[in-house]
C-alpha cells in the first residue's frame, strides 16, 4: 500500500482520541465509511429478512405444526405454532425488511456511496454532511419498523403494500393499532434517507467528475445510479405524501381512503368519503419506479463486471444508457399494471397494458447487449463473474414472466398468485441479490485491500444458485395452478390441496439456501482480517476506482485523475496490455481521443 | 479445462426450466395436477389459449437466449479461446434489429389480447327486454365480501335486488350453468378479491364500489371460491363454494330456500347491516 493520508492516520490509531474515533468511524462524513456502514447494516438485515422468510416457508410446508426446537421459544403462547395473525406479520415484515432495509439501501446506500466518487474521480460526495445524515436517518427507520414488529400483540400485518381500509381501520385488524402507524412512519424515514442520498448523488455526478470524464465516459454503474437517483427524486414525494395521508386517516380520521357505509367488525367507522383505490394509485406511482430503483444499479454493476471478465468492451454502451433511461421514463407510466383487477377502469387498464408491454423492450435490449459483450471475449469464470452471469440468466426468466402478467386477460387469473411471487423473486433475489453478491466479491479488494477466497466463493455461488432455483422456479408452477399468495393455509381448498408436497420441497430448498450463506459470512469476515493483500487493481480493470489505493484513504486519490477514454477499453489494439485504464495517456504517436467510447 | 464447465451450469437453466414446465403440463408423477385447473367458463378458454400462446413464445426466447449464453461462454472461455478478443463497441444494425423485432412481437401481443380483456371486463352481456330493446343483463345475485365470509343475496323471482322476494345464503353460491350469468360484487368492510379459479375470473371487491362479473359455465359441478386479496388475519379461511347446476335444479333450489326463509321469519332489513 502506498503512503496515503489514511495509512498515516492508521499508524496514529493508538493515540486516537475517542471523539476522533467517533468522527472517523461512526459519524463519518467520508463516503467510503458511510458506504460500508450501509453495507454492514443491510447485510445484517438481509439475515433477518431471510429468517422471516423461513417462518413463512415453514407454515406453507407444515401448516399449523409446531416448529421444532425454536417454536416454543418464539410462540410459546400458541404452543410453538405460527398463528394466522403472526403469519400476516411475517410476510409483511419479510417484504418490508427486504425491500426497504436490504435491496434499496444496499444498492444506492452502500454501492452508490462507495462507488460514485471513486468511479468519477472525485474526492468525496458533494454534500458530505447530508450524506452522513442519509445513513443516520436509517436508524429511526430500523427502530420504528423493529418496534412495530414487536408491538404486542402481532405487529403490522397489512402486507408491504399496506392497502386500506385494512391498514387504516384498526377494527379490521385488531392488534395493529400502534404497529401500523409505526410501520408507516418507519417507511417515511427510509424515504427521507433515500431522498437525501439521491440529491447528493445527482449533484455529485453532475458537478464533480474528474477532468475528461464526460457523461458518455461514465461507467454504466454510475449511469444506473444517476438514473436511479432521478427516479427516487421524482417518485418518493408521492409515497411520503401518501404515507402521511394514511397516518392522518389512522390518527385523525381524515378518511382519504375510507368510503361511506362500511361496517367493520360490527361497528360503523366515523370517517368516510374517500377512495381505497386512491392509495393504490399513489403507492404504485412510487413503488413501480421503486422496482427499477431495486434493479437498475444492479444492471449497471453487472455490466461492469461482465465487461471486465470477458476482457472486452461492453457491447452497445450507448444503447445500454438509452435503455436504462427508457426503463426509467416508461417506469412512470406503468404503475397501473398492479391494479388490473383492482376495480380500476378497464379502459385505463388497457393503456397501462400497452405501456407495460413496451417496458419489456429496453430490458430485452440490455440482455442482448450483455450476450454481445460475452461474444468473442475471453471469459474468466471468477466468483464475481459467475454471479454477474447468473444475474443475466435469471433476469431473462423474470423479464419473460413479466409478459404473462402484462397480458391483462392472463393477469386476471394469475394476479395475486404465486406466479407474481415467482416473478419478483426472479428479478429481485435471483437478479438483484445475486448481482449484489457479485459486486461484493468484485469490489471487496478495493474496500478492504484484501481478496476474498475464490474457491469458497464459487461453492457459495453454486449452492445458492441451485437452491434459489429450487425455491423460486417451482413458484411459477404453483402460480399456474392458481395458488394464492398471502394465504396462511391454502390446503382446505380442493383446488390447492395437492400442492403441499411441492411446498415442502420448496421449504427444504429455502432452508438450504439460507444455510449456505454461512459460507459467505465466514469468507467475508475472515477475508477482512486475513485475506491475501491485493494491489490497486487486482482484476486488471479500467475504471478510476482501481487506480486509487486499496483501500483508498481520505480524499480517495493520491494523484489527480485525468480521463482519456471510456471505462471498457479491454483488448484495445492501441496498447499491448489487455486493459487500458481510463487514466492512462494514449501512446504519443496517437492523435488525442476523439470519440467517447 | 474445468473452468469451461461453468457454462454447462448455465445450460441447465433452459434445460431444467423447460423440463419442469413440460413435466407439469404433461402431468405425470410426481407432478400430477400441477397445471391450469379445469376450466368451465366459455370465456376462460380465451385466457388459457392466450396463456399458452405467451408460454410458447417466451419459451422459445428463453431457450434461444439460454443456449446462446451457454454457447458463448463455452466457446469464448479464456482457457479455450486463443484468438485475441473481438474489439468492438457494438453494431448499429444489430441494435436496430433487436429493438424492432421485440417491439413488433410485444405490440402484437398487446393488440391481440385487447378483445379478450374487453370481453372479460367491459362487455357485459345484453338481453332483449319486453319492449324489444337491448339492455344490460341484471345480476342474479349480489355477493358481499366481509371479514371473513361471502354473503350472497339472490334477486329472486322478480329479478331485482333489494326487494321482498330476495333469498340469502352464506358462502354457498348456486348458479345456473350453460347460460350467461351476471353477478354484482360488493364489500362491506375491507378489500377482498372474488376469485373463481375454474372460471378464470377474479375481481377485487372494493368497499364503496359496485362491480359486475359475468360468465357462461360450460359444465355443472362444485368449485372453490377463493379470496385473493389480503383482508386480515382470517383471509385464509374466507372460502366459499360455487355449485353450478342446470337451470331446473337451480330454480328448484332457490324456490326451496325461499320457502324455508319465509318460514323462519327472516327479515332481510334487520340482518343486512349496511343498507
Ligand atoms: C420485463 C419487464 C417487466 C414487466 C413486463 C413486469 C410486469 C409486472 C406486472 C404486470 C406486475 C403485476 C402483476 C400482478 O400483481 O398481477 C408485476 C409485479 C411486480 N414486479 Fe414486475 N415486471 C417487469 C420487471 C420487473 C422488475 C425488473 C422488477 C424488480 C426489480 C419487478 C418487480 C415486481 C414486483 C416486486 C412486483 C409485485 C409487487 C407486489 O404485488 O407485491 N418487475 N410486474
Ligand atoms: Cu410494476
Ligand atoms: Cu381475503
Amino acid at each position: 500500500m502506498s503512503a496515503i493520508p489514511a495509512d498515516s492516520q492508521r499508524t496514529e490509531t493508538p493515540r486516537m482520541s475517542l471523539s476522533a474515533f467517533f468522527t472517523t468511524y461512526v459519524f463519518s462524513k467520508d463516503h467510503k465509511i458511510i458506504g460500508l456502514q450501509f453495507l454492514f447494516s443491510t447485510l445484517l438485515w438481509f439475515l433477518v429478512g431471510g429468517l422471516l422468510a423461513l417462518g413463512i416457508r415453514w407454515q406453507l410446508a407444515f401448516p399449523w405444526q409446531d416448529m421444532p426446537v425454536i417454536g416454543n421459544m418464539l410462540f410459546a403462547a400458541e404452543g410453538g405454532q405460527i398463528s394466522p395473525e403472526f403469519y400476516t406479520t411475517l410476510f409483511t415484515m419479510h417484504a418490508t425488511v427486504m425491500i426497504f432495509f436490504v435491496i434499496i439501501p444496499i444498492l444506492a446506500g452502500a454501492f452508490g456511496n462507495y462507488l460514485i466518487p471513486l468511479m468519477i474521480g472525485a474526492d468525496d460526495m458533494a454534500f458530505p454532511t447530508l450524506n452522513m445524515l442519509s445513513y443516520w436517518f436509517m436508524w429511526p427507520a430500523f427502530m420504528l419498523i423493529g418496534s412495530s414488529f414487536f408491538t404486542p400483540p402481532y405487529g403490522a400485518g397489512g402486507g408491504w403494500t399496506s392497502y386500506p381500509p385494512l391498514s387504516v381501520m384498526t377494527g379490521a385488524a385488531p392488534g395493529s393499532e400502534l404497529a401500523q402507524t409505526l410501520w408507516l412512519l418507519g417507511i417515511t424515514c427510509v424515504g427521507v434517507s433515500s431522498m437525501m442520498g439521491s440529491v447528493n448523488y445527482l449533484t455529485t455526478i453532475i458537478q464533480m467528475r474528474a477532468p475528461g470524464m464526460t457523461m458518455f465516459r461514465l461507467p454504466l454503474t454510475i449511469w444506473a445510479m444517476f438514473i436511479t437517483a432521478l427516479l427516487q427524486a421524482f417518485a418518493l414525494p408521492v409515497l411520503t405524501a401518501a404515507g402521511f395521508m394514511q397516518v392522518a386517516d389512522r390518527l385523525l380520521g381524515t378518511g382519504f381512503f375510507i368510503p361511506e357505509h362500511l361496517v367493520v367488525n360490527n361497528s360503523i367507522p366515523a370517517s368516510g368519503g374517500g377512495q381505497p383505490l386512491l392509495w393504490q394509485h399513489l403507492f404504485w406511482f412510487y413503488s413501480h419506479p421503486a422496482v427499477y430503483i431495486m434493479i437498475l444499479p444492479a444492471m449497471g454493476m453487472v455490466s461492469d463486471i461482465i465487461s471486465c471478465f470477458a476482457r472486452k468492451p461492453v457491447y452497445g454502451y450507448k444503447p445500454m444508457v438509452y435503455s436504462i433511461s427508457g426503463i426509467a421514463g416508461l417506469g412512470f407510466i406503468v404503475w397501473g399494471h398492479h391494479m388490473f383487477v383492482s376495480g380500476m377502469n378497464p379502459v385505463l387498464g388497457m393503456t397501462f397494458m400497452v405501456a407495460t408491454m413496451m417496458i419489456a423492450l429496453p430490458s430485452a435490449v440490455k440482455t442482448f447487449n450483455w450476450l454481445g459483450t460475452i461474444w468473442g471475449g475471453k471469459v474468466e469464470f471468477t466468483t464475481p463473474m459467475l454471479f454477474a452471469l447468473s444475474f443475466v440468466s435469471m433476469f431473462i426468466i423474470g423479464g419473460l414472466s413479466g409478459i404473462f402478467m402484462a397480458a391483462t386477460p392472463v393477469d386476471i387469473f394469475i394476479h395475486d398468485t404465486y406466479f407474481i411471487v415467482a416473478h419478483f423473486h426472479y428479478v429481485l433475489f435471483a437478479g438483484t441479490a445475486m448481482a449484489v453478491f457479485g459486486a461484493i466479491y468484485f469490489w471487496f479488494p478495493k474496500m478492504f485491500g484484501r481478496m476474498m477466497n475464490d474457491t469458497i466463493g464459487k461453492v457459495h455461488f453454486a449452492l445458492t444458485f441451485i437452491f434459489l432455483n429450487g425455491t423460486f422456479f417451482t413458484m411459477h408452477i404453483l402460480g399456474v395452478v392458481g395458488f394464492p399468495r398471502r394465504l396462511a393455509d391454502p390446503y382446505p381448498y380442493k383446488t390447492f390441496e395437492h400442492l403441499q408436497p411441492m411446498n415442502e420441497f420448496m421449504t427444504y430448498c429455502a432452508i438450504a439456501m439460507v444455510a449456505v450463506q454461512i459460507l459467505f459470512v465466514v469468507n467475508f469476515i475472515y477475508s477482512i482480517f486475513y485475506g491475501p493483500r491485493c494491489g490497486r487493481n487486482p482484476w486488471g480493470a479500467n475504471s478510476l476506482e482501481w487506480m486509487a489505493p486499496s483501500p483508498p484513504g481520505h480524499g480517495n486519490f493520491d494523484f489527480q485523475p485525468v480521463v482519456y477514454r471510456g471505462p471498457y477499453e479491454y483488448g484495445s489494439p492501441e496498447v499491448d496490455t489487455d486493459n487500458y485504464p481510463q487514466t492512462q495517456p494514449p501512446p504519443p504517436k496517437d492523435v488525442p481521443p476523439t470519440s467517447e467510447h | 479445462m474445468i473452468d469451461r464447465a461453468w457454462s454447462l451450469f448455465f445450460l441447465m437453466v433452459p434445460i431444467l426450466g423447460v423440463g419442469i414446465f413440460v413435466w407439469a403440463m404433461v402431468g405425470v408423477y410426481p407432478m400430477e395436477g400441477l397445471w391450469l385447473p379445469k376450466n368451465v367458463n366459455e370465456y376462460g378458454v380465451i385466457i388459457d389459449n392466450l396463456f399458452m400462446f405467451i408460454l410458447y413464445l417466451t419459451g422459445v426466447i428463453f431457450i434461444i437466449t439460454g443456449i446462446v449464453m451457454f454457447w458463448f461462454l463455452w466457446k469464448y472461455s479464456a482457457s479455450n479461446n486463443a484468438e485475441p478478443v473481438k474489439f468492438t463497441h457494438g453494431s448499429h444494425m444489430l441494435e436496430i434489429i433487436w429493438s424492432i423485432l421485440p417491439s413488433a412481437v410485444l405490440l402484437f401481443i398487446a393488440i391481440y389480447q385487447m378483445n379478450a380483456w374487453a370481453d372479460a371486463k367491459m362487455r357485459r352481456p345484453m338481453v332483449t327486454n319486453a319492449d324489444g330493446e337491448e339492455v344490460v343483463m341484471l345480476p342474479v345475485a349480489r355477493v358481499t365480501g366481509r371479514q371473513f365470509e361471502w354473503r350472497i343475496q339472490y334477486a329472486g323471482a322478480d329479478g331485482l335486488l333489494d326487494t321482498k322476494d330476495d333469498v340469502f345464503t352464506v358462502n354457498e353460491l348456486h348458479l345456473p350453468a350453460y347460460e350467461d350469468v351476471v353477478l354484482q360484487i360488493h364489500s362491506e368492510d375491507v378489500l377482498h378479491s372474488f376469485f373463481l379459479p375454474n372460471l378464470r375470473l377474479k375481481q377485487d371487491v372494493v368497499p364503496g364500489m359496485d362491480q359486475y362479473m359475468w360468465f357462461k359455465a360450460t359444465e355443472t359441478g362444485s368449485f372453490d371460491i377463493v379470496c385473493a386479496e389480503l383482508c386480515g388475519w382470517g383471509h385464509y379461511k374466507m372460502r366459499g363454494q360455487l355449485t353450478l347446476e342446470s337451470r331446473e335444479r337451480f330454480d328448484k333450489w332457490l324456490a326451496n330456500l325461499r320457502a324455508e326463509q319465509l318460514l323462519s321469519v327472516f327479515d332481510p332489513a334487520a340482518d343486512d347491516g349496511d343498507e
